[in-house]
């Protein structure tokens, strides 16, 4: 008996739809991806029902559960400004290098005689650092409100550069101000920032939560 | 002296004409399919789209000039140390012989079927308007103002939520979400008193096991 024949198919495919495919979906993440620098804390924040959006343009103060206080600020362009206003005012110099470098520097919360050395070097040593701060200091009683003064150079450069952009685009939410607490977190720490920055007549505020179900009535 | 003739290979005297190998146009696309779903994966892994949300919180500004509300109206709770709140209806009672704290803890039968029952006239307004919202007789832009008009009614039980030294932010936040979670329009977030604290401590002399 003839064996019957099948008809020998090449076993290579046409792969040309897949990585079309694939090459899609790639670029979608790229370009939805935005990396965050590494956080230098910690910090566990509550769960609520809220489901409002974190607004652009925001300043945020991070508290850690032992109450140290951190700072990071939205706007590459307006963070420069920010470190070289604080700095001067501390009298403190800073590099053209170092400024560049604060731009795209991620949460920090380092007293101001640190925040050089603390630009200046790696990750690795960032970290360590951070650890062995205690945080941003809001000392009020030495005059040491370092965290005042950095929210008043927040407040005010930012919306100066609110001000000048909104014009051409109009879509441009104005400077919000952002409390990352961790739930751990004495609530004492919570209310010290907040009046700190009643004081510079900030208003509102944002408490950064993670969603969790509205409970059934 | 030799010489190398490098630029001669033009080779005038050859017959035969050199014909470019017929290649495949299809390459090998495996490497890139490879390199694509790495980076694919990679991007799927390290991307989190779950941003972040807030709580919106406007606190009082310091005006020497207070808001006044009627006692009845007031309910008082106060975030203690250890996940207890201590409340208390209306105006707190100083005469030490009495229980004038009750406490209760942060669960669904805790405080929010405290807060639930004491927002009861608000939430009954708010039910009537649902109904009358669903027999579309109220249209959505009128609908989201009255439900406003009915949790900040001069009837509704205005909560004031005390704090003191050793509260965790998290009891805070646990308690702004059941502002929202039992509709309560009228919260105003403040520090304890001394009385607030003098009476607290009456309850737990109280109730020492």
């Amino acid at each position: 008996m003839p064996k019957i024949k099948l008809p020998r198919n090449s076993p290579s495919i046409d792969m040309t739809p897949m990585v079309d495919l694939a090459f899609l979906l790639v670029t979608f993440f790229m370009l939805t991806t935005k990396f965050r620098p590494e956080e230098p804390v910690k910090v566990v924040i509550p769960f609520s029902v809220s489901s409002l959006k974190i607004p652009e343009n925001v300043t945020t103060i991070s508290i850690d559960s032992a109450g140290r206080v951190f700072f990071d600020m939205d706007g590459k362009d307006v963070r420069p400004r920010v470190l070289q206003s604080v700095m001067e005012k501390y009298k403190q110099t800073v590099s053209a290098e170092d400024l560049s470098r604060f731009a795209v520097m991620g949460t920090f919360g380092v007293p101001i005689n640190q925040v050089k050395q603390y630009i200046e070097t790696d990750d690795e040593h960032r970290k360590a650092m951070s650890n062995a701060s205690a945080g941003i200091p809001m000392d009020t009683l030495h005059n040491n409100n370092q965290l005042a003064d950095w929210v008043s150079a927040a407040l005010s450069y930012s919306m100066d550069d609110y001000t000048t952009k909104v014009v051409k685009n109009p879509t441009m939410k104005p400077p919000h101000f952002a409390i990352k607490a961790d739930g751990r977190a004495k609530y004492k720490i919570v209310k010290q920032v907040i009046d700190i920055c009643q004081k510079f007549n900030i208003q509102h505020f944002e408490l950064i939560t993670s969603l969790k179900s509205m409970p059934k009535p | 002296m030799a010489e190398v003739n490098a630029g001669d290979g033009g080779g005038g005297g050859r017959h035969k004409k050199k014909r470019a190998k017929k290649l495949s146009t299809r390459i090998d696309m495996t490497p890139m399919v490879d390199l694509g779903f790495l980076l694919l994966t990679f991007f799927m892994l390290t991307t989190t789209f779950s941003q972040p949300k807030v709580i919106e919180l406007t606190p009082p500004v310091k005006t020497h000039d207070s808001t006044k509300i009627q006692d009845t109206l007031a309910l008082t709770l106060i975030l203690g140390k250890s996940d207890t709140v201590y409340y208390y209806n209306g105006k707190l009672n100083l005469t030490l012989d009495s229980n004038n704290v009750t406490t209760t803890t942060f669960s669904d039968d805790g405080l929010r079927k405290l807060v639930l029952s004491r927002n009861q006239y608000v939430l009954n307004s708010i039910k009537e308007l649902q109904k009358q919202h669903d027999a579309n007789k109220i249209p959505d832009s009128a609908y989201s103002r009255l439900l406003d008009k009915a949790e900040g009614n001069k009837y509704a039980r205005f909560v004031i939520i005390k704090t003191d030294t050793n509260t965790k932010y998290i009891n805070v936040i646990m308690t702004l979400d059941e502002m929202t979670i039992c509709d309560v329009g009228k919260y105003s977030l403040i520090n304890e008193s001394d009385d607030d604290l003098k009476m607290i401590e009456d309850y737990k002399q109280k109730h020492k096991k």
